[in-house]
């Protein structure tokens, strides 16, 4: 069972070394050589391995800007697929380094599992698929339905709060990962899949027949998804937040994948400090001056990675929608580099 | 039979056993303790260790999380339970639910084995071919390959609640699960649940009396026409006195599912059936191997008396065979009720799924939460081979062994 072998490598990890809550990360990552970044099972979009067992995605894009940050490499990384269940366990015992994967912060998730969120990558909120056969237009029709959701996640607790508070009756079916969920939708175990709109429509391409099935208007959260990595290393907890920082910054000030070399020439102050041309910003985080140029050539700026696994340039296709920069109307924002 | 001589043991192996044993006095017993202590000395390290480690982590520990509110939803539970309970409630609605899938794959899992066996070894060529072939197949796929068979496969082919199979109009089959009438108390439930009881206890003291009978006047008493008797008759003259015990309660389709009656869950049924068939493969290999250990000379002596096969089976060669069986068979309900933590592939709320994993993971508290569960599976474990220890030894004492 790896939820006991993980739960039996933490209570060795707490009960004989004191190595997890050193600050220690960036140090073991380097002797490595390597960076070890938990990412879901399959999740089109956020992280799923194509047929060459490469892995791609908007949460994957995160691992590699690290690894190029820190490493100088963006193939330097070692995935580790872990269900939601797992997910911080496998962090606080020190088996990976970054937990990458579309996880909601919460506040008890930020307080009581010696993690730190280090930023939003992707503003998400919760909803529902149905079948279209159903002929259901609201969430508020769905009274006595059975659901499927994944087990260990915001999800599961987020709609029995929606239907206890619209006073329906439900019946959840809690699968301990979201391929069986689905599958389970799938076969009519289940009326609705429920869980991030992102992830509704990720999921839904794994279906036999996706036009068949519809995500319902209501979305009944907030769901920030982002990196978090383990509490006690705030040198690696600046370099992992100021890692996406960095794409975010890089999107704003119009740095890209193609153009970054040239940019990196320019005189403009602004630029000058990004990209480590005038003071030592990447040095006092413990990385070099070129930090932001290595991030972006490895994975491009936010938008770039946003449009390429998820929006218009990906077989999801979602709209930027909230997660549209600050200055297009949108919440994306990230703090300066300076 | 010769006996060997067994070699005698290594010196080494005696001086190191006179430390440790009993028999070297307080020697023995200094060493001992001291063991004890320093045992207890590194638990307590690690133990101290790792509260502080948990603790300069942030982590959050201790037990008071068993009783935050839960906040989810569970399918099953046969204790009452809402979304507002605490996940003391949670850790009981998933226990509940695992001794619950456990007893019933054992019984269902004990009859098949022991049908599939007596098959094995039958002398009908084609009968005992199919219980073999029965073994091979079963006790050769992966478990969970099995469970996912059954719920995917099988029960997922079944219709939708709107095009459900319906027996007689009362009893409806979807892949929702198997929805039946619910019974519903009224006047006279008390008198015949009351008659109903003293039934049951009349009909388990007749066989001890026609036992006693028959080794006192030795006459055979055909008991069960009294038995059958009994068990109608009571119930219905309680009926007769005190009025209609129940109504029943017919399920009815609205909206997206069935409104009343009693359901036996899709999932329930996947895991009790894939347990209960996948452990009967081992437990009639267990059965079998028993019988044949008992020597042949008693199958001929129980025929030489004039016993039928079956009567022989059951009065000489099973009660002799059983001190064979008992112990592995332990072992193979230990298995089941282990396994039945798979019941997380389906969705099946038992106490792996809704403690060790959902409530662990919206608490983060790994280890307390694993030591619960792994302190529940032992006990669990102990009870059942206490159990089966106990029958093993009356059955013992009544073969005077």
């Amino acid at each position: 069972m790896k939820r006991v072998s993980l739960v039996l490598s933490l209570a060795l990890a707490a009960g004989f070394s004191i190595q997890a809550a050193d600050a220690q990360t960036l140090k073991t990552v380097k002797d490595r050589g390597m960076l070890s970044c938990g990412v879901s099972q399959g999740l089109p979009g956020f992280s799923s391995p194509d047929d060459k067992g490469n892995w791609t995605g908007l949460d994957v894009d995160v691992c590699r800007a690290i690894a190029a940050a820190v490493l100088d490499d963006p193939s330097k990384v070692k995935f580790v697929p872990l269900s939601a269940k797992d997910r911080f366990t496998a962090l606080q015992s020190g088996e990976i380094d970054v937990l990458s994967r579309n996880t909601t912060w919460t506040l008890s998730r930020d307080t009581s599992l010696g993690v730190n969120f280090t930023g939003v990558t992707y503003y998400d909120g919760q909803g529902f698929l149905v079948k279209k056969s159903l002929k259901v237009n609201s969430a508020l029709e769905l009274n006595g339905a059975s659901i499927c959701v994944q087990t260990g996640t915001t999800n599961e607790q987020n709609v029995a709060d929606y239907f206890k508070g619209n006073n329906m009756k439900y019946e959840v079916i809690a699968f301990a990962n979201a391929d069986e969920a689905i599958k389970a939708y799938e076969s009519g175990r289940c009326d609705v899949f429920t869980s991030d709109v992102s992830q509704l429509y990720a999921q839904r391409l794994k279906l036999a027949n996706p036009a068949d099935h519809g995500v319902l208007p209501e979305v009944i959260s907030k769901e920030p998804l982002g990196p978090l990595v383990r509490h006690g290393d705030d040198q690696w907890f600046d370099i992992v937040k100021w890692t996406l920082f960095a794409m975010i910054n890089a999107e704003e000030l119009g740095i890209n994948q193609s153009n970054v070399m040239e940019m990196a020439k320019s005189d403009k102050p602004e630029l000058k400090r990004v990209f480590g041309t005038d003071g030592n910003l990447g040095e006092q985080l413990g990385l070099t001056k070129d930090w932001v140029t290595r991030i972006v050539k490895a994975v491009g700026n936010y938008g770039e990675s946003f449009d390429r696994n998820v929006g218009s340039g990906s077989k999801l296709g979602i709209a930027r929608g909230l997660n549209q920069l600050w200055n297009k109307g949108g919440i994306q924002y990230a703090p300066p580099i300076r | 039979m010769a006996i060997e001589a067994r070699p005698p043991p290594a010196q080494y192996v005696a001086k190191l056993r006179r430390l440790l044993g009993g028999r070297s006095g307080w020697k023995g017993l200094v060493v001992q303790l001291l063991f004890v202590a320093a045992l207890a000395w590194v638990s307590y390290e690690v133990f101290d260790n790792a509260r502080d480690n948990l603790r300069n982590q942030n982590i959050a520990s201790g037990f008071g999380f068993m009783s935050q509110t839960a906040g989810f939803g569970v399918s099953q539970t046969l204790i009452p339970y809402t979304e507002s309970d605490s996940y003391t409630r949670v850790f009981l609605v998933g226990l509940v639910n695992t001794l619950l899938v456990s007893v019933i794959g054992i019984f269902f899992a004990t009859v098949i084995g022991f049908i599939v066996a007596l098959g094995r070894l039958s002398p009908n060529w084609l009968l005992s071919r199919i219980a073999g072939g029965y073994v091979e197949l079963v006790r050769n796929l992966p478990l969970l390959f099995q469970i996912l068979f059954w719920y995917l496969a099988v029960l997922g082919a079944l219709p939708t609640p709107r095009q459900s199979v319906s027996v007689f109009g009362s009893i409806f089959l979807s892949n929702r699960g198997f929805v039946v009438p619910s019974p519903i108390a009224e006047a006279g439930t008390t008198g015949f649940l009351v008659a109903l009881v003293i039934a049951i206890v009349i009909a388990l003291l007749l066989p001890v009396y026609a036992r006693r009978r028959l080794f006192n006047t030795g006459h055979l008493l055909k008991i069960w026409p009294y038995v059958i008797g009994v068990l109608i008759g009571l119930p219905l003259l309680a009926i007769a006195i005190f009025g209609k015990p129940f109504h029943f309660e017919i399920p009815a389709l609205r909206g997206f599912n069935f409104v009343g009656g009693a359901r036996v869950a899709p999932e329930f049924v996947a895991l009790t059936l894939a347990l209960s068939t996948y452990t009967a493969a081992f437990i009639a290999e267990i059965v079998r191997a028993g019988i044949q250990s008992v020597h042949k000379g008693q199958m001929e002596a129980g025929a030489s008396l004039g016993l039928s096969r079956g009567a022989t089976l059951r009065l000489v060669v099973v009660p002799q065979a059983l001190r064979v069986i008992l112990p592995p068979l332990t072992n193979q309900y230990l298995n089941l009720t282990k396994n039945s933590s798979l019941a997380v592939a389906i969705g099946y709320p038992d106490l792996f799924s809704v403690f060790a994993g959902t409530t662990l993971s919206q608490t983060g508290q790994a280890i307390e939460v694993i030591a619960i569960t792994m302190g529940v599976y032992l006990l669990i474990s102990l009870v059942t081979s206490a159990l089966m220890s106990f029958y093993g030894w009356r059955i013992g004492r009544s073969m005077g062994a």
